[in-house]
């Protein structure tokens, strides 16, 4: 090996850690804030990637069942919860958050996919189907499991991932895609070639984790969010709702989903169900950082992509073998170096 | 009627035991009411269930609105603060944004005027107001829950026993503070071990054994009752 492919391999894992940390950023921010370990994270991905892909051979994407499938779920467990108190003005509230927004969106939808209007709208319209996704899933499957332990949150979001591929392959069919790439060109710095692409990701995510960052230190609903992370009771008696806790950290986790999407939709070739493996990648970093902390998992993420490129160069047949065998010393040395500690807290 | 609070037959219960055993109580607007009783008595319990943290039976009104189906976030949001046993602070944020936190339902527009409030009530937190929750002493945590109550602008202030762990002067100037408090209008009902305290600066005064009120009366009437003094108040003056 000499350092052309070297560098080569370093600038293809470091762009691979770039998508990994967004992953990994959105499960530390949803388990912090409600003890879940996302795994339908990679479906956001996939959804995402899926609908992009539609809009832009100017079909109308399978997410738009997925969202309205979605909204209606969540409008019924809304219902049932509201069953002692049923005013007319509590009802309104009900479908003016679940079902009036997302016929809103899928009528638009509709309307505007055959126009093909072009990248940006194309980015918009996932942006409104996939994020409120975020929203009603929690409404359904986590919201009623708020006070439950990490093992049946876990339990109930391979569930969900579950029906959440079901549904996939339902509404977006088994056959794969890909975007065309948003910048198409090639640099060439010294004996390095850079694609545009690949500095888009790294671009892209670096924003990402610097908005999250100011999201999290100034603006009060992001503290908030910390808040709910630190002391759940403690955010309640301030008025923070466990409730919209829950429902803000998925929409932000579908939200990164999106721009992870974007980035890796020209990439790969998405299929309905290529979200787990995806997600687990990012699964992976997040465990090596702890779960709990931002930083070290962005680090473990770019870690891990560099890690990837060069096993798949050396010994490509075990590239994923190597990628997640790597997480058991890591584990083990955090277990011999860090305390035992419940996973309830106080 | 013109209680601010009104707690009529409250009943909580944790599994098959019942903590509070049809509780009636209430609070008048302007005033100090205190709760006093031994560990156990179902004193943390009964301020829990009027937060809307645990769910209870009977009811809860708070100026003559119904709270059965008001949630702990919303009640906080109507002008009900609870300064908690456990403190509940935000341990690894820093000082100012758990006051700020505080305000979280008033938005921020009110946050620069209401700091200002609380740091001339409380001068030792805007010391450290950059420094860790978790890193204060008992007095200063006590300080900065009671600060961050007071940045929701509460109209009903509950206080569980402000004067746990703390020295004989602290708990003077906090009791001197709630006080101060009232006198600005904000009514308060204040849960204390330290009775013969609780009993100096309360308007009114229940006393609670094992999840019932088992007496009830202006403050002074309380505090010279034989039984309670020799019981809570360790034995005749
Ligand atoms: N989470 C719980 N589960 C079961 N029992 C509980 C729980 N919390 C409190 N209890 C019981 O309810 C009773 C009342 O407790 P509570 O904390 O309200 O008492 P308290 O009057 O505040 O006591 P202290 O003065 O010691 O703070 C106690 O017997 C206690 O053991
Ligand atoms: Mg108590």
């Amino acid at each position: 090996m000499d350092g052309t492919i070297a560098l080569f391999l370093i600038q293809d894992g470091i762009t691979n850690g770039a998508i990994y940390a967004l992953l990994a950023v959105a499960l530390v921010l949803v388990f912090a804030v409600t003890r879940v370990i996302l795994i339908p994270q990679g479906d956001f991905v996939t959804f995402g990637g899926l609908s992009l892909a539609a809009l832009e051979m100017g079909r109308v994407p399978g997410s738009v069942a997925m969202l309205l499938a979605l909204a209606a779920g969540a409008m019924v467990m809304d219902l049932v919860a509201a069953r002692h108190d049923f005013r007319a003005k509590r009802i309104g509230a009900i479908l003016l958050r679940t079902l009036v927004p997302a016929g809103l969106i899928s009528g638009a939808v509709v309307l505007l996919a055959p126009l093909q209007l072009g990248p940006a709208v194309s980015i918009l319209l996932t942006a409104c189907l996939v994020i409120p996704m975020g929203p009603y899933l929690y409404r359904i499957a986590f919201q009623p499991l708020a006070r439950a332990s990490v093992l049946v949150l876990l339990i109930a979001s391979v569930g969900a991932h579950l029906a959440m591929t079901g549904l996939g392959l339902v509404f977006f069919g088994a056959e794969g895609y890909r975007t065309a790439p948003l910048i198409d060109a090639n640099f060439q710095i010294g004996p390095l070639f850079v694609s545009a692409q690949s500095l888009l990701v790294i671009g892209a995510t670096v924003v990402l984790l610097v908005l999250l960052s100011v999201f999290f230190g100034r603006t009060l609903i992001g503290k908030a969010l910390r808040a709910s992370a630190i002391n759940q009771r403690g955010a309640r008696i301030v008025g923070i709702s466990t409730e919209l806790s829950g429902r803000v950290a998925f929409a932000m986790a579908a939200a990164i989903g999106i721009v992870s999407a974007i980035l890796i939709a020209p990439l790969t070739t998405l299929y309905y169900d290529s979200g787990f493996l995806i997600g687990l990648k990012g699964f992976v970093a997040a465990i090596i950082g702890g779960l709990s902390a931002y930083v070290p998992a962005v680090g473990a993420a770019f870690a891990l992509g560099i890690v990837e490129s060069f096993s798949s160069f050396w010994a490509s047949a075990f590239k994923e073998v190597i990628v997640f065998m790597s997480i058991l010393p890591i584990l083990l040395w955090r277990s011999i170096w860090s305390p035992p500690h419940d996973d309830e807290e106080e | 009627m013109s209680a601010l609070l009104e707690v009529a037959d409250l009943r909580v219960a944790y599994g098959q035991v019942e903590a509070v055993q049809g509780v009636s109580l209430s609070v008048e607007p302007g005033t100090i009411a205190t709760v006093i009783g031994a560990n156990g008595a179902g004193k943390t319990t009964l301020l829990a269930a009027i937060m809307g943290l645990l769910p209870a039976k009977g009811g809860v009104h708070f100026e003559g609105e119904d709270l059965a189906y008001v949630p702990a976030e919303e009640r906080v949001a109507r002008g009900i603060s609870l300064v908690p046993e456990q403190r509940d602070l935000f341990a690894t944020m820093s000082v100012q944004e758990n006051l700020e936190l505080g305000a979280f339902r008033r938005g921020r527009a009110e946050i620069p005027q209401r700091l200002e409030e609380v740091y001339a009530l409380f001068p030792r937190l805007k010391e450290r107001r950059r420094q860790h929750a978790g890193t204060l002493s008992g007095g200063e945590r006590q300080m900065l829950a009671m600060g961050r109550a007071l940045m929701a602008r509460p109209r009903l202030l509950m206080l569980d026993e402000p004067s746990l762990g703390l020295a004989p002067l602290i708990v003077r100037d906090i009791l001197k503070t709630v006080s101060q408090l009232r006198d600005t209008g904000v009514s308060i009902l204040l849960v204390e071990q330290n009775a013969r305290a609780a009993l100096a600066v309360a308007d009114t005064a229940y006393v609670m054994e094992l999840g019932a009120i088992t007496l009830s009366g202006p403050a002074s009437t309380i505090a010279a009752d034989p039984k309670v003094s020799e019981i809570y108040l360790g034995g005749g003056h």
